[in-house]
């Protein structure tokens, strides 16, 4: 177990740069997820921080030592990759055991810690069985096997679960978090599914085009995202966005619709970018965003409404169930206090 | 998830790997240096052949005053000697012929049955399809002396004849086995389309499953053309008059007279000899290289 | 597809139809000379006139032949020998194509040269190379000092043998590599990663990840070389005629010698015949012996 450092890392592919600057402090011991859309970079520095990528500019370090240089075998890092990458001719053991059996360790300790590895996981009863005979979950759990038997300082997943169907990703995420809540071992998770972020992570750091846009807990970036970027990416359905100018305590969004703000930190006049996510709207009879439903989805527990707007299509989610006929004027209102201002140029938070 | 607009990261490798842990001078003598020493050897002999053909003869054998590497005063006169003074033109002619009829008929049998193997769905089908290759493995130096006797009794012994029906043996079993490949790699629900369209089964080959199937049929044809130029033992054996033999075997009997060699003229001879499947292969570097190993993968 | 097979449009009459232009080649001029060539060696034919069954009079006289038993080991030690050296080198070869460097498609495009070129036009150059007064490896070697005499290539039998086995090697190089470069393409860098982290050094990465998932297609081109160097002939042929005094005569030279030249059929026909246990043994082992492997059968993998 260790804490990881990224200080300043870039990363150039001959001269194309896919990543510029990062900083990134994750503490012993806690599972940090690094979270955005494809080509944001996030792989690139999983790998980096493995070794299994040049480090171009700045500095890596584990467990207070620098590893810039240090080949991938003496960084103690161990690896769950996308596609598994088990060892097709070696039996679900020999994959857990390679590691182990590289470092001439002697039988006895090889036995005992893939018999624990296999007991915390449910392999058991495929230790003798190969990699072509198991389903993709089961592979999963060998790639894990295989870590664990390492007992590194950190574990890095490179989007483990996008293989899966959906039920078993559910099932997995489960068993990752608690997996970590017993081993305790400082862990980097990279992935593009915002959902799996929040609902693993200790602390998320939002990339995107090879920069962090903001470092927090889950409920950190839910409730005060730094700027649009993070706010529409965390949280499904997305936010909604009404771009607008800021008048007399109030956005007037391009539809015309004025929509009361409280202590905004932006002067008159100025161009803004309301944000509001769907669930905290509620339908009401006065004040709000003014449209006409557009389509229903129920899903049972709640019941998501698309509503066409002057300002654009907004997304609503509300807990009670309704049948409103397409066409029919509908106003939503934001809760104050989760109204959310952006500055319309750069995105940042107001 | 998340309907924010994402920008492509620019079409170059995504990923250069562990690469970096190799330092440029380690590179250079684990790879770079093996690695010219291998072409080397492997060029060196066609340097040689090259050099041989233009140098003159006084040249050639005398070491002492001209370095063997270099041409002192580059001559064609063992070209000319090979041109206009052997057969050769006629070997030329004569295995060209060869190698271009035989391949036709052995494309031709071979898409036929690779066509009908990969369709025809029972269970002896693949053992068919093996059969024919492991045909392929039956070596010439085998049936040589039989094929001899047949050619004999067909009549066509020491005409260009007796290797045009012969050569189909070993060139057949290939292009159906990598013709095979092919077709097994098109989809049939392509041709079930063009059924319930009305077509007739020679319109399906001809306009749906020959069209896809087009590097595989210049793979099998430039693999079996080069196999016909390269067979000897069937030249050697079934052909004995000057002007129906082939150039590999007019090169090495045709060439030496008494005891003497003239090895200028038969360098040049080897030179050009390789010339016609060294060009064309230059050509379908790709798909030479693909039947190669689509036949070895299985 | 049923539906297909029924309507007669690709029925099975039909298919088989098809497959009777491949057939009918096959058999006039593969099948029926195999079985002839095998009767032929039972019968004391020769050029000219058919001959009578003798039985194993053929084979009992080659028994104790001397020459023919020197081609029986000449063709098993050249095998052996060029395959192995073929195969370490072919190997090496491709291990070196593996890596990323600077006019790759090119390289690799020439170095098949040697497999291209009509095997008897590059005999002849090798024989040029080995000529006993000119050679130029002679004159390069002497030049540098590291001997003192020209080599007598092909006087002499051992030397004879060997330089035969190193045109061999020669040509079969770039067919092994270019073969199991393929192979080597297919293994997904993600397992090289993987032994990386798991603390194996480049030589440990090679021998448990690139070996054993080369084997499947090794085992396959070392099938086809050795039955394509077992049964060689225009090498020697070109380049020794089987000389000096038959000791490089290959089974494959000396059947053509025997039945060709001394028009003696029945017996060239037992040479020949003799080759194919050799054969079939050679197939299965390295066939089998190296490649049926639980891992390979089952599902697919990602």
């Amino acid at each position: 177990m260790a804490a990881v450092v990224i200080r300043d890392v870039e990363k150039a592919f001959g001269s194309l740069r896919v990543i510029h600057g990062i900083n990134v402090d994750i503490a012993d011991g806690e599972f940090v997820v690094l979270v955005g859309p494809s080509g944001c970079g996030k792989s690139t520095l999983l790998r980096m921080i493995a070794g299994l990528e040049q480090i171009t500019g700045g500095s890596i370090s584990i467990g207070g030592r620098v590893v810039n240089n240090l080949p991938p075998k003496d960084r103690d890092t161990a690896m769950v990759f996308q596609n598994y990458a088990l060892y097709p001719h070696m039996t679900v053991h020999d994959n857990m055991a390679f590691s182990l059996k590289l470092r001439h360790a002697d039988a006895k300790l090889i036995g005992e810690r893939v018999a624990k590895a296999a007991a915390i996981l449910n392999l058991e009863d495929y230790l003798q069985r190969y990699p072509r005979q198991l389903s993709g979950g089961q592979r999963q759990r060998v790639a894990m096997g295989r870590a664990i038997v390492r007992d590194p300082q950190v574990f890095l997943f490179d989007e483990p679960l996008s293989n899966l169907d959906a039920k078993l990703r559910v099932q997995m995420r489960t068993e990752i978090k608690a997996l970590h809540q017993r081993l305790k071992t400082t862990t980097v998770y990279v992935t593009h599914d915002q959902i799996e972020a929040m609902t693993m992570a200790d602390r998320i750091v939002v990339m995107h085009d090879g920069i962090v846009e903001q470092i927090g807990t889950p409920l950190e970036l839910y409730d005060h995202p730094a700027n649009t970027f993070v706010a529409g990416f965390i949280g499904s359905p997305a936010m909604n966005f009404l771009p607008g100018t800021l008048r007399n305590g109030a956005v007037e969004t391009a539809g015309g619709q004025a929509i009361r703000v409280a202590m905004p930190k932006a002067e008159d006049g100025q161009p803004v970018i309301l944000g509001v996510r769907p669930e905290h709207l509620k339908i009401g009879n006065g004040h709000g965003i003014k449209g006409q439903v557009s389509v229903l989805e129920p899903t049972g527990a709640e019941t998501q409404i698309f509503v066409d707007t002057p300002s654009g299509p907004v997304t609503a989610v509300v807990s009670e169930r309704h049948s409103f006929a397409p066409g029919t004027p509908i106003t939503l209102e934001p809760r104050p206090d989760c109204i959310h201002l952006f500055d319309a140029q750069s995105g940042r938070h107001l | 998830m998340t309907d924010v607009a994402v920008k492509p990261v620019a079409a170059t490798s995504d990923t250069e790997g562990m690469a970096y842990l190799v330092t440029r001078s380690r590179k250079l003598v684990t790879v770079y240096l093996p690695l010219s020493l291998l072409v080397f050897v492997l060029l060196f002999p066609f340097y040689w052949m090259g050099v041989t053909t233009f140098k003159p003869n006084d040249e050639l054998y005398n070491f002492r005053e001209h370095n063997p590497f270099w041409i002192a005063s580059p001559t064609l006169s063992n070209i000319d000697k090979l041109l206009f003074h052997t057969e050769y033109p006629q070997w030329l002619f004569n295995t060209m012929t060869i190698a271009v009829v035989a391949t036709c008929i052995s494309i031709f049998a071979s898409v036929l049955a690779a066509y009908a193997i990969t369709r025809l769905r029972f269970k002896g089908a693949q053992t068919i399809g093996l059969m024919i290759f492991l045909a392929y493995l039956v070596p010439p130096s085998i049936l040589f002396i039989p094929l001899a006797t047949i050619v004999f009794q067909l009549g066509v012994f020491d005409s260009n004849w007796a290797l045009i029906l012969t050569y189909p043996t070993f060139l057949i079993p290939f292009c159906t086995w990598l013709l095979m490949g092919y077709f097994k790699s098109i989809p049939y629900e392509l041709e079930e389309c063009a059924l319930i369209d009305g077509a007739t089964r020679l319109q399906i080959l001809w306009k749906i499953t020959l069209p896809l199937a087009v590097p595989g049929l210049i793979s099998a044809g430039i693999f079996a053309f080069t196999l016909s130029w390269n067979e000897f033992i069937y030249a050697l054996a079934f052909i004995s008059s000057e002007e129906e033999k082939t150039v590999p075997v007019g090169v090495l009997t045709q060439l030496v007279e008494g005891d003497v060699y003239h090895w200028g003229a038969l360098m040049a001879g080897a030179l050009f000899g390789s010339l016609p499947v060294a060009i064309l292969y230059s050509f379908f570097v790709e798909h030479y290289v693909s039947s190669l190993t689509g036949a070895v993968k299985e | 597809m049923s539906q297909a097979v029924a309507t007669g449009v690709l029925s099975p009459r039909r298919s088989l139809a098809d497959m009777i232009p491949a057939a009918a080649l096959l058999i006039v001029f593969l099948a029926y000379p195999l079985g002839l060539g095998v009767w032929l060696g039972f019968t004391d034919a020769r050029i000219g006139r058919p001959g009578i069954f003798t039985g194993l009079e053929n084979y009992i006289s080659l028994f104790e032949d001397d020459v023919f038993l020197l081609s029986v080991f000449n063709t098993i030690l050249y095998t052996s020998v060029a395959t192995v050296i073929k195969f370490g080198l072919g190997l090496w070869l491709a291990l070196l194509l593996n890596n990323s460097m600077p006019f790759k498609a090119f390289i690799r495009a020439i170095v098949l040269l040697p497999y291209i070129v009509p095997t008897v036009l590059s005999a002849i150059a090798f024989w040029w190379i080995y000529d006993a007064q000119f050679s130029i490896i002679s004159w390069a070697l002497v030049k540098m000092g590291i001997i003192d005499h020209y080599i007598d290539f092909l006087g002499e039998p051992n030397m004879a043998r060997g330089s035969l086995i190193a045109a061999n090697i020669w040509r079969g190089i770039p067919f092994v590599a270019i073969c199991l470069l393929a192979g080597l393409q297919t293994i997904s860098p993600s397992l090289y990663e993987a032994a990386a982290l798991d603390g194996a050094s480049a030589w440990q990465r090679f021998r448990h990840v690139t070996v054993p998932m080369l084997m499947p297609i090794l085992s396959v081109v070392l099938t086809f070389s050795v039955l394509f160097t077992f049964t060689d002939f225009q090498l020697v042929y070109a380049i020794t005629r089987g000389g000096p005094v038959n000791s490089t005569h290959l089974m494959a030279t000396l059947a053509f010698q025997r039945a060709i030249a001394g028009g003696r059929l029945g017996e060239g026909a037992a040479i020949s015949t003799a080759m194919i246990p050799f054969l079939i043994f050679a197939t299965v082992f390295s066939y089998y012996g190296l490649q049926r492997r639980k891992w390979q059968q089952g599902g697919h993998d990602d």
